[in-house]
């Protein structure tokens, strides 16, 4: 009889712990997280979160380790945070070899999970991502982002006129000044406009002062080549030159003229004022991403209000930073910091314009330049 | 004949891996250039990227990769020729040079040097010889004589040519510096016994001898020259249309985007060019054996 | 490496100013003594001048005031000794290659195949003609993915790029040795090929084979377009990538690396010099 019972009580212990974690595994059944499209799908942050730590690790590529954007300081906050170790390949590398590098090493360990690239490259691979949303998804533009979660644009910034003040006695405020006489030899911009993403924004930032466009990047052209004529452009700009003083006026992305700063002392940077245009990298998740859940873990905290404070902090424009400032999420001493932007709301060229400007600095600035 | 084959293949058997090897690393990786050279992003065969690149169709929309080859074989002519005298001359100074640390400082750097480029280089010139802050550039215009004001632009073809010096004379010196020990003193003492003066024995014997492998080694530096990429991307930025960098903008850059196939014709066109100048090479080479064996 | 291929040049040394006694064109010798001194005077202009200006612009505080601060903050800058591990791996890999390979296939072909020589030549020549930027793209594409994840990858492509140095030392090296009488000496007394080699020829090629191993040291500490593409982060590539915030460091690393580069193969030149001595 007591054996009845107690084999009854077994039972029924057995039967209600398999009907309880029959209950947990139906709630923790596996999750392919390659094909997740939102946290909250598959039960909120602490899923992901879980999920992410298990896989351990994530790849990132072609992100500078210094003085682009804050990133060094937020790769080591996500791994202090969650420790999950980033493996950084390529890290001066750019968008056209993380294309590549995807390309190659698929189904390998150390495939890229996320990249960092300029917008062009991610909509021209559409089928290289795995569409994601992350939870702030509604701050961000709808203009900078896939509907279906394929790429979002991350940070940005617009294109500044870098200046030693030691060297210059009076730091030019717009392209037109950039023309006056007394700043011969000195007017350089970083690095290649058919290679470099900043140095063709700003061609086509003097081509809006000149009456240029978005549909028109030619005025850009035509006026650093004037500028060459009459002796004031000088080709071969870097940060290295900025410092030597060989260029004391730079033209880069305005976030990345405080890295200048930092070695230049009295180096101000200021944002044209006749022609101005902002652009924003994309972020986006690969589709066969080794690190599923760590990848989307990684790309929830750039978007939180702590990564997007962080890219702030690296004088860089967050994606979702007018919705941060509604919100007041955003860290104003960070935001003061910050070079004054064009009033207005940001408008960027569509992909069309981008692809046209494209085609016509490639044809265009060597011939331009060297006058033939 | 199989016994004759057979003797061949056991002859020819321990240069196999030689040649295994040069076939996976360097035949392989050409023809798969080659492939993707006449490939659309699609995959699909196609003459179009040919078509781009040589500008057949003379619009402004292509005209720059025409320009781009031009410079680049005017380049790479310019630092095989000038480089290449002077490279042989100091070859010359140093192999004949008593001096023991002279001449292992230069054997070692030679070698170092020949490698040496990029950005690194770029900026060494624009530090020395820029026209605002140049060191030379100041100390040159002290003495009254600035060469920016007399034509001298760094970031021109020709300045480029100039920084290019400063790996091609390095490459020349290794490459010529062999040559002098082709050339027997004996032919020197012989020539001294029949009377001949110092210019004759150069005209008739000396110069003969190394002028093959002093023109072999210009071709060397023809190839150099015209393959070179990274220093003059960092010098120019863009400013000059030149093959590799147009390369290296859709290979390596962030900006042309889609273009990948446009960039593997280009290298297609440099390696045809620069196959031609091997085949140059090769037929002098041929006259040098003759008179060094 | 002049000198080490010059080898036995050093005793052929073409001496002009012997021939000058009692000669009606001592002049002229010694006006040519004049040139090529200033001759060599310019070219050290050219080399040292450009060093110079980069030296003087890295060893300045930002303030400009001369400072040896960024020396010391070199070794501080992050990933700069694993990258420096790298590349030391990748060289030691590369040397053993391209000798295992290059070394019996020429001796070889010096003894059996002398017709092939100009074959080998002209084949060797081909990695200086093929761009880089070119040549990496070809590589990648047939390369198996098992190996692409490997940064011995880098060392195979190394070897490719280094044949034409080798190939030119060991030739030299070869052609210099009596190769018939010294391997018919050996196999007469009984040696097998491998003692032969590593016995009897090596010894005697020591001045090539130190020649081609300075020079591949040289390639692969030097080599940066192929590393970057591949994704590596060898030396040369860390000078580039700039991680630190300073464009003086990045500069103070690069000249550095030069020197040092120099520097360290010119203290291996110099131990064949002592043995050449010592034979002598």
């Amino acid at each position: 009889m007591k054996v009845a019972v107690a084999a009854g009580l077994v039972s029924t212990m057995l039967a209600g712990v398999s009907l309880v974690s029959g209950g947990a595994n139906a709630a923790t059944k596996k999750v392919d997280w390659a094909t997740v499209t939102s946290a909250k799908a598959v039960g909120g942050m602490t899923a992901l979160i879980k999920a992410a730590k298990k896989e351990g690790h994530v790849n990132v590529i072609t992100i500078p380790l210094a003085g682009w954007a804050n990133y060094g300081l937020i790769m080591k906050d996500f791994t202090a945070k969650y420790g999950i170790h980033i493996n950084d390949a390529n890290p001066n590398g750019s968008s056209a070899q993380e294309i590549t590098a995807i390309q190659q090493d698929k189904g390998r360990a150390d495939a890229p999970d996320v990249v960092d690239v300029g917008t062009s490259y991610a909509t021209e691979n559409m089928g290289l991502w795995a569409p994601y949303k992350v939870a702030t998804w509604s701050l961000i533009p709808s203009a900078s982002k896939d509907p279906n979660g394929h790429w979002f644009d991350d940070y940005g910034g617009y294109v500044a006129i870098g200046c030693d003040t030691k060297v210059v006695t009076t730091c030019p405020t717009s392209f037109a000044e950039l023309s006056n006489p007394v700043y011969k030899n000195e007017v350089a911009i970083n690095n290649d406009p058919t290679s470099a993403s900043a140095a063709f924004y700003a061609v086509w930032a003097a081509s809006i002062a000149n009456g240029g466009s978005y549909s028109n990047i030619q005025p850009g052209i035509t006026f650093f080549a004037n500028l060459n004529k009459i002796g004031n452009f000088v080709p071969g700009g870097t940060a290295a030159t900025a410092a030597s003083g060989a260029t004391p006026i730079l033209i880069w992305w305005d976030y990345l003229q405080n890295g200048v700063a930092s070695s230049v002392p009295g180096w101000k940077s200021v944002i044209p004022s006749d022609g101005t245009i902002a652009a924003y990298y994309t972020q986006a998740i690969t589709k066969d991403s080794p690190d599923p859940a760590a990848a989307r873990l990684w790309e929830e905290y750039l978007y939180s209000s702590i990564g997007q404070n962080l890219f702030l902090q690296g004088y860089a424009r967050p994606i979702e930073l007018p919705g941060m400032i509604a919100n007041h999420s955003v860290n104003q001493g960070f935001l003061a910091k910050l070079p004054a932007a064009p009033k207005g709301a940001v408008t960027f060229p569509t992909m069309t314009q981008v692809n046209t400007a494209k085609a016509t600095i490639a044809s265009n600035w060597a011939s331009a330049i060297s006058g033939s | 004949m199989p016994g004759a084959l057979f003797r061949t293949l056991r002859t020819g058997a321990p240069v196999l891996p030689f040649l295994v090897y040069v076939t996976l690393g360097l035949l392989l990786p050409t023809v798969a250039i080659i492939n993707l050279a006449f490939r659309s992003n699609a995959g699909k065969l196609t003459f179009n990227n040919l078509k781009v690149i040589l500008c057949v169709s003379n619009s402004t929309t292509c005209s720059q990769y025409r320009v781009g080859f031009e410079n680049s074989l005017k380049l790479a002519l310019v630092t095989s020729i000038v480089p290449g005298i002077l490279g042989a001359l100091i070859a010359y100074a140093i192999a004949t040079s008593k001096h023991e640390l002279f001449k292992r400082l230069t054997a070692a750097c030679s070698g170092v040097l020949a490698q040496f480029g990029g950005v690194n280089l770029a900026f060494m010139f624009i530090a020395s010889f820029g026209a605002l802050t140049g060191v030379a550039t100041h100390w040159l215009a002290d003495v009254g004589f600035n060469p920016w004001d007399h034509g001298f632009d760094l970031y021109k073809l020709w300045g480029v040519a100039f920084v290019y010096m400063y790996f091609q004379i390095p490459l020349m010196v290794l490459i010529i510096t062999p040559a002098f020990a082709g050339l027997k003193e004996s032919w020197r003492e012989a020539a001294e016994n029949l009377g001949a003066s110092s210019w004759r024995y150069w005209r008739h014997i000396g110069l003969p001898v190394l002028a093959p492998a002093v023109l072999g080694g210009m071709f060397l530096l023809f190839g150099s020259g015209f393959s070179a990429y990274a220093t003059a991307e960092a010098l120019t930025t863009g400013t000059i249309a030149i093959t590799p960098i147009q390369i290296g903008a859709i290979l390596q850059g962030n900006v042309l985007s889609g273009e990948a196939n446009l960039a593997y014709a280009l290298g297609f066109a440099m390696i045809v060019i620069l196959l031609i100048s091997v085949i140059g090479y090769a037929l002098l080479r041929r006259r040098t054996s003759r008179w060094l064996r | 490496m002049a000198s080490l291929v010059l080898g036995d040049a050093m005793e052929h040394e073409v001496v002009m100013s012997e021939y000058s006694r009692g000669n009606p064109s001592r002049t002229w010798i010694r006006r040519v003594h004049w040139g090529r001194g200033i001759a060599l005077f310019l070219a050290a202009a050219y080399f040292i001048i450009p060093f110079y200006a980069a030296m003087q612009f890295s060893l300045q505080n930002k303030y400009g005031h001369f400072s040896l601060q960024p020396l010391t903050q070199i070794a501080q800058a992050p990933g700069f000794f694993s990258s420096l591990w790298l590349s030391t791996q990748l060289a030691i890999a590369t040397m053993a290659i391209v000798l295992i390979l290059m070394v019996p296939t020429m001796i070889y072909v010096h003894l059996r195949l002398p017709r092939f020589r100009r074959v080998m030549e002209v084949i060797t020549i081909l990695p200086i003609v093929i761009p880089p930027i070119v040549l990496i793209v070809g590589v990648d594409g047939v390369t198996p993915l098992w190996l692409k994840s490997s940064q011995y990858l880098l060392a195979l492509i190394y070897v490719v790029l280094a044949m034409p140095y080798v190939y030119r030392s060991l030739d030299a090296g070869l052609g210099a040795l009596d190769l018939k009488t010294l391997v018919e000496a050996a196999r007469s007394l009984g040696s097998g090929w491998v003692s032969i080699i590593w016995r009897v020829l090596v010894p005697n090629l020591r001045s090539a084979l130190l020649s081609a191993s300075v020079l591949t040291l040289a390639l692969v500490f030097g080599e940066f377009t192929i590393a970057s593409l591949d994704g590596w982060t060898t030396i040369p590539v860390w000078i580039y990538l700039a991680p630190t915030n300073s464009p003086r460091i990045n500069t103070l690393v690069a000249m550095m690396a030069l020197l040092a580069t120099c520097v360290v193969l010119m203290v291996i030149v110099s131990f064949d010099r002592k043995s050449h001595s010592r034979r002598s």
